[in-house]
């Protein structure tokens, strides 16, 4: 399944102000593969989501999915085949029921109301926000509001699943919810995250990244216990895999 | 600044109260649009003098309003938001129009005559219009715009612009929140504050109206906007429509009141 393949060669980014948010960075996901991106505040991880995603474009390098290069002209293919989920719930959800903001891509598509309904349906279910189906999105919790906006990308059925920080603002029982629902997403995912125990649980690889240039990309079960990595980068060894803090034995 | 967040959970009831399952309600769309327009055009066309013709036509929005199981007090509420505009624009009609007639043996300056005349006849097409939304929705009735091929492009400009103004509304009582927090004292913005309050606002809202519409894309929004799937128009709606439309002709065209007058009179004699 080559298409599924996510290739990003030499990506350098300028914000409209100057600020170089991303300077040189490769990188290439194959199908299937669980990629957690993490890094310190302003470490640029979410710019280099957008970057992937089409909504902002490199100054230099290129972002390939699959075989074909992502410029305005293949924005429409890509974006069926990418789901991205906002780090602010509140950027993506605009429709007057949560109901017709799921619904809002497959409509896109065209499918009939019925498929639609289905697939909305499933989507709200998989979240566990039935419940909630119309209601105004604003009128939400924060945590409702992300399960929401997560819902209103699975409707789409992406092939690569891309999402800014899922777990913040989650109950842990919403969390565990998200991150089972994200290990049953056989497709390709990336995943930004602060939320390290999450990542090590759910990703087999992670991209560390520091100052907008990657600092470590490999295996996450030896990348996360590098201490002094971690550390220079701002980010700390995951409580999971600290030593207990109770009796100090070793994990 | 509880107000401005009442504000936002009232700009929404228009479309939470269309989204009830009525009569009126089912009907469909480009249905009520016809019906509403014609209302608009039967309203309007009535002379400047004219306020006891215009008596009947009180008979739409109050069947509308009963038969969709509407909450009075809102839409009330809401017509009375935009009255200052309409006193201000026929204020003024009694000063220039000096003329005056004869009525219950009791002086009138006509000017007061147009002046009531203005005051019905936006109440009644901003009531209309009111309605056609509160029982349709904004994206059905872009829906029934786009039947009537109405290009694509106003159609849109519409439907955002609606959908930003909630936006916008929500990052302004974000910022006031804000503000009001950590300004515990105050009444209102000071107004030191007042023109960085304007500028983050008008930033915020376009770097979040930007966003939005990234968000719309990534989800596959090419310009068109998709609100469901429209019934076909059956019969009971061109009955619904035919029925007002020979309610509006004849209420134009006869003096109404007059005629149920003589005609009960007739029978008493
Ligand atoms: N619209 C913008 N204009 C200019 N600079 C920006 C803009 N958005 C982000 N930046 C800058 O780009 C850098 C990377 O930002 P980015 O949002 O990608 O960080 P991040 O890794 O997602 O951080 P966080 O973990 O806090 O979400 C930051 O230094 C930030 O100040
Ligand atoms: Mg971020």
């Amino acid at each position: 399944m080559s298409h599924h393949k996510l290739e990003v060669r030499n990506l350098h980014f300028n914000y409209p102000d100057g600020h170089n948010a991303v300077k040189g960075m490769s990188f290439s996901i194959h199908h299937g593969e669980s990629v957690g991106i993490i890094g310190a505040n302003g470490a640029g991880k979410s710019t280099l989501l957008m970057l992937l995603m089409g909504v902002l474009f490199p100054s230099q390098g290129e972002v390939c999915v699959g075989d074909v290069q992502v410029t305005k002209k293949t924005l429409p293919m890509i974006r069926q085949r990418l789901g991205m989920v906002f780090q602010d719930p509140d950027d993506q959800l605009f429709m007057n029921t949560v109901y017709d903001d799921v619904a809002f891509g497959p409509r896109n598509y065209k499918l009939n109301e019925k498929e639609v309904e289905k697939r909305v349906l499933n989507a709200l279910e998989v979240v566990g926000i039935l419940h909630l189906k119309d209601r105004a999105p604003f009128k939400l919790s924060g945590g409702e509001k992300r399960a929401a906006a997560i819902a209103s990308v699975l409707s789409m059925q992406p092939d690569i699943l891309v999402m800014d920080e899922p777990s913040a603002a989650l109950d842990p029982k919403s969390r565990r919810r998200v991150m089972e629902l994200l290990r049953s997403f056989k497709h390709t995912k990336i995943v930004t995250s602060h939320d390290l125990d999450m990542i090590y649980e759910m990703c087999d690889r992670t991209i560390v990244i520091k100052n907008g240039e990657i600092a470590a990309d490999g295996v996450t079960s030896e990348i996360l216990v590098n201490a002094e990595l971690m550390d220079a980068c701002g980010l700390e060894v995951p409580l999971a895999l600290q030593n207990c803090p109770v009796c100090g034995s070793k994990k | 600044m509880a107000n401005i967040a009442d504000s936002i959970y009232n700009m929404r009831l228009l479309d939470d109260l269309a989204r009830q399952e009525t009569v009126i309600h089912k009907l469909h769309p480009l249905v009520k649009l016809l019906t509403t327009v014609s209302y608009l055009t039967v309203v309007v066309s009535f002379g400047r003098y004219e306020v006891a013709g215009l008596l009947p036509l009180f008979f739409y929005p109050v069947m509308v309003l009963a038969l969709a199981e509407l909450p009075v007090k809102p839409i009330l509420l809401r017509i009375l938001l935009v009255s200052p505009f309409i006193i201000g624009i026929g204020i003024l009609n009694p000063v220039f129009d000096q003329q005056t007639f004869v009525l219950a043996g009791r002086e009138f300056s006509r000017g007061w005559v147009t002046f009531l005349s203005i005051l019905l006849k936006s109440g009644l097409t901003v009531t209309a219009a009111l309605l056609l939304i509160a029982t349709t929705g904004m994206d059905r009735l872009a829906g029934a715009l786009r039947i009537l091929k109405v290009p694509r492009v106003f159609v849109l400009q519409l439907l955002l612009t609606y959908r930003y103004i909630s936006v916008l509304m929500e990052e302004v009582a974000r910022t006031l929140r804000a503000y009001s927090l950590r300004a515990p004292k105050q009444k209102g913005v000071h107004r030191s504050a007042w023109g960085s309050l304007a500028g983050q606002l008008l930033l915020r809202t376009f770097d979040r109206a930007q966003r939005i519409y990234e968000a719309m894309c990534l989800r596959g929004f090419s310009g068109e906007y998709h609100s469901g799937e429209i019934n076909k128009i059956c019969r009971w709606d061109w009955a619904y429509l035919g029925g007002w439309v020979v309610f509006f002709i004849l209420a134009r065209t006869y003096n109404l009141p007059l005629l149920i007058g003589s005609l009960l009179t007739g029978v008493i004699r």
